[in-house]
């Protein structure tokens, strides 16, 4: 439930209604798709139907003759030979020839790969005369297996790690190790992607609808693959119907729809549709990880080590390899390990690219880490959970720097209470009466099961973030931000936050997130990061300009600047409300002409604020949940669920929350139904949602959270933690955790956890020891 | 030669006369030809409810039903519940609940629950559950929009009965 402060109560850590909500109710949001200009031309891609091979013949003879079509261009046509760059790089990696081209020229490497685009008067006969597009390829062998990838199949080897790892090894009481496999599956937004170009040849200027997460990046990238000044294409703010890390990174349709645009001197619309998604946009999460820890007769962790096999699917896009990067070094998680080591082989497979989904990385990092610490709890007949409290850093451990690097910042853990957040954790869930729900299905017969896991995330990546406010003619506050709308309500979040430097209620704000022209500095949202950067931006600039208003209110009323305030919207003297101006009338004094505008003062009340920050900071939490197997058809179905998550500072709790709900159906997805599935010549078998399954309301329980603000950030004036990631990234951990503990197995080796696996699993022999050594757990 | 055809729909209590093409879809037709872009579309195969909208007050995926076979009936959409810029119970129950977040499949779970509630359902928040799974939601996780169709159905049953009484 939401609630509505009066006038004058602070709006920052209130459930302040979300201002986005009401258009997107009423059906008046525009998203990408929505956007349409006079004479728009429809776009078409034509992918490659052929996992690998050759491509001896594209021909567009017979679909340039259909009538309403206006254009066909293959990779011969396009200027140079344009490839997708890395956005996000990691030292000491060179993955140049292992970019995606915009187009296929000689060689197709994953079904899905574009060839050609075909732009129609209409986007029904686009598709017909993308049938009619001839496509000869020579097929070669194709390679689906990542640890099968040798030579120049392996784009990057690298390790992380800091302490003397083989001494720790050495000298331990116990080595215990396994392996962890986590499937191929993604972010899949509700809305495909879709961009909508508007191109004005006088003046030379793109209009682009569509492109949201980056803008700011993906507009540099454009201008230089176009040859053009970056100040002649305009990103707009639109509506983004989810993002989860796959939408607005910069793909082929990034530049070929622009380039489109100017070659035809025509708008052009181009709306991916959802069997295109499903092999077009980036897949994430394949890894398989040989993981063992050194752990003494208590159980003490003494060293990690982990040898991380990265199935990056057929090229390297924007993420290079920072997924991958990202599992090392956050592998060690909340716990104290004093020594650790890990490598990644990250493989190109003729299977679509991989990018980041919604805490990157990290899902499977901490899938491998948990799975483990429950084998080493059975191998030493301890309690699950005792183990993990007996490894968490302890609050007075921190802050704690690991000789590790990631985004290119140093891994420091700042502040934080880990045993203390569990222990909240689990007290909720003794409230909440699952003990008894537990022991009383088991009684019956029922086939139930507990799981927990404790997951470290990362939030508020710099290095910056710049935010314009300004106030405008009728004394409303504009904000002007870097972030990007996909969803999340940041629009609210932003307003908020200036508003209290008001006094105001967020209905006096507009925020306009990821509008280039607005805002050309911005650093886009990803990675958590955009209430910790974005807002500590935006309250930089709502506090400048507060200033200026106090400054120029106290010359109106005639009094010095430390005798106003500015509350309730209006700039008055201090405990005297009769005698006050409104920002509308301060606004006025400061336009040109007015004869309160001094000589050389600049015009209007704006403040342009920029946020430095080096470091991230560090969230973390716990999951725990109840499960249900059916012993018959090995079907998972999850009773209860809850997350436990410090947030550091809640801007907007309920907002927050959502987050944290969202990501758990996004978890649960992942850990037991989604699956991108190839069949042996790598034909992709997930390819409508008849097939790539997620979650319903039936599949998805009420989710209980224990919002935690116990540990506020010193990294930004706002103590705020991101809240992005961290309702996923304990998933699939604490659900495997639960299935383990409902079928009597120490650890589950892989997701997802599907009846097929699940059926395999009860059916094995009923010893502990046998189950270990049929499970391939060492 | 296009297969067109003239057909009259009436949308959210608007007669419109269109030439169609008798493959377009319903939802192209409501979103390109008559500029109703609040009906969504997610997938173009029937399975994620972006798209639902109203035909004589059933809910239809409007991706799998041709603009023709909608001549001569009623349509309602997304942009016929608020009452000028007065949203309905229900649109203010899911803003409410924080029942949505990025939107885009709000149109079509409105739509739905509308349908449902139009049944004047004793709607326990299982039942909800059920219904609203003909859906996908990729963002929210469920929870409140079962809470805000739970609750709108309550109050609009009291109010019925009020109005009974």
């Amino acid at each position: 439930m939401t609630d509505t402060p009066g006038p004058g109560a602070a709006q920052v850590g209130r459930r302040v209604p979300r201002k986005e909500d009401h258009r997107l109710l009423a059906g008046d949001a525009r998203f990408g798709a929505d956007v349409q200009f006079p004479r728009i031309v429809h776009a078409r891609m034509v992918r490659s139907p052929i996992a690998h091979g050759t491509v001896l013949r594209v021909d567009a003879a017979a679909a340039r003759e259909l009538p309403g079509v206006v254009d066909v261009v293959t990779a011969e046509d396009l200027p140079g030979d344009p490839h997708i760059p890395v956005r996000l790089e990691v030292a000491g990696t060179d993955l140049g020839e292992r970019l995606q081209p915009v187009l296929a020229a000689r060689t197709v490497r994953y079904v899905g790969e574009p060839l050609a685009v075909v732009v129609a008067e209409d986007p029904y006969v686009a598709e017909d005369a993308a049938e009619l597009v001839e496509i000869e390829i020579d097929e070669l062998e194709v390679l689906l297996d990542a640890g099968r990838a040798q030579g120049d199949d392996i784009v990057a080897d690298f390790g992380l790690g800091y302490g003397d790892v083989d001494s720790a090894f050495e000298g331990a009481a116990h080595v215990i190790g396994m392996d962890v496999a986590v499937q191929r599956h993604s972010a899949v937004p509700m809305e495909p992607r879709a961009l909508t170009v508007g191109y004005t040849h006088a003046t030379g200027c793109l209009e682009i609808f569509g492109s949201t997460k980056v803008p700011a990046f993906n507009r540099q990238v454009l201008a230089g693959l176009l040859g053009v000044d970056e100040a002649t294409i305009r990103m707009h703010a639109v509506d983004a119907g989810g993002g989860f890390g796959v939408r607005g990174e910069f793909y082929p349709e990034d530049f070929l729809i622009p380039w489109l645009a100017r070659r035809l001197r025509r708008p052009v619309s181009w709306v991916e549709d959802r069997a295109e998604h499903l092999v077009a946009v980036n897949h994430s999460r394949e890894q398989r990880h040989r993981i063992e820890v050194a752990v003494d007769d208590e159980g003490t962790i003494l060293g990690l080590r982990d040898d991380v096999r990265h199935d990056n699917g057929a090229y390297v896009r924007t993420h290079g390899v920072i997924v991958p990067e990202l599992t090392l070094a956050m592998l060690p998680g909340p716990y104290r390990v004093p020594a650790y080591a890990g490598r990644v082989r990250v493989a190109l497979t003729n299977k679509t690219p991989c990018g980041t989904y919604r805490a990157p990385g990290r899902f499977e990092g901490t899938m491998a880490r948990e799975q483990l610490l429950d084998l080493v709890a059975a191998e030493l007949g301890m309690d699950r959970v005792e183990l993990r409290r007996r490894n968490l850093l302890a609050r007075e451990e921190l802050p704690l720097t690991r000789a590790m690097h990631t985004l290119g910042t140093d891994v420091v853990l700042d502040s934080g209470d880990y045993v203390g957040l569990l222990d909240r954790a689990l007290s909720r869930v003794d409230e909440l009466g699952w003990r008894d729900l537990l022991a009383r299905g088991r009684a019956e017969g029922r086939v139930l099961g507990q799981g927990v896991s404790m997951f470290l995330e990362k939030s508020g990546l710099g290095p910056h973030d710049t935010a314009d406010v300004e106030i405008t003619s009728t004394g409303r506050i504009r904000v002007h931000s870097g972030g990007t709308s996909l969803g999340q309500g940041i629009e609210t979040v932003l307003a908020q936050v200036v508003a209290d430097q008001f006094t105001v209620s967020v209905d006096l704000v507009d925020v306009v997130n990821g509008d280039t022209m607005l805002q050309p500095y911005g650093t886009g949202s990803w990675a958590s990061r955009s209430t910790v950067v974005a807002g500590s931006a935006v309250l930089g600039a709502g506090r400048a300009v507060a200033e200026r208003v106090r400054e120029l209110g106290a010359q109106l009323l005639e009094a010095p600047p430390e005798d106003v305030e500015i509350a309730d919207g209006e700039v008055r003297i201090r405990g005297a409300a009769t005698n006050s101006r409104s920002l509308a009338e301060v606004w006025r004094a400061a336009q040109p002409g007015s004869p309160w505008l001094g000589a050389g003062e600049p015009a209007g009340l704006s403040a342009r604020h920029r946020f430095s920050v080096d470091h991230m900071t560090y969230p973390y939490g716990a999951h725990v949940c109840l499960v249900e197997v059916d012993p018959g058809s090995g079907g998972v179905t999850v009773l209860r669920y809850l997350v436990a998550y410090e947030v550091g500072r809640a801007v907007n709790p309920a907002l927050v929350e959502g987050q944290l709900r969202g990501g758990v159906a996004q978890g649960v997805g992942g850990a037991l139904f989604e699956e991108f599935r190839y069949d042996e010549s790598g034909q992709p078998q997930s390819t409508t949602f008849m097939d790539y399954l997620m979650p319903t309301a039936s599949e998805i329980p009420p989710v209980d959270v224990v919002l935690c603000e116990d540990a506020p950030a010193a990294t930004n004036p706002l103590g705020a933690r991101g809240a992005g990631e961290g309702g996923l990234t304990g998933a699939g951990a604490a659900l495997a955790s639960a299935v383990s503990d409902a079928i009597g197995l120490p650890a589950m080796t892989g997701l997802p956890l599907d009846p097929e696996t699940l059926v395999a699993a009860m059916a094995r022999p009923a010893t502990v020891r046998d189950r270990l050594r049929t499970d391939g757990i060492s | 030669m296009k297969d067109q055809h003239l057909v009259t729909l009436n949308v959210n209590g608007s007669e419109h006369e269109l030439v169609l093409e008798s493959r377009r879809t319903l939802a192209d037709t409501l979103r390109q030809d008559l500029g109703l872009t609040g009906t969504h579309l997610g997938c173009e195969h029937g399975i994620c409810g972006a798209c639902t909208v109203l035909l004589d007050g059933e809910p239809v995926r409007a991706c799998l039903v041709f603009g023709v076979q909608a001549d001569g009936h009623e349509v309602r959409t997304v942009e016929g519940l608020a009452r000028g810029d007065e949203l309905n119970d229900l649109q203010q129950a899911f803003s409410r609940h924080h029942g949505l977040q990025c939107g885009f499949c709000t149109p079509g779970f409105l739509m739905l629950a509308e349908a449902y509630l139009s049944t004047g359902p004793e709607a326990d928040p299982d039942e909800v559950r059920e219904v609203v799974s003909a859906n996908l939601c990729r963002c929210t996780g469920y929870q409140g929009i079962v809470e805000a169709v739970t609750e709108v159905a309550a109050e609009r049953r009291g109010e019925a009965k009020t109005a009974h009484d």
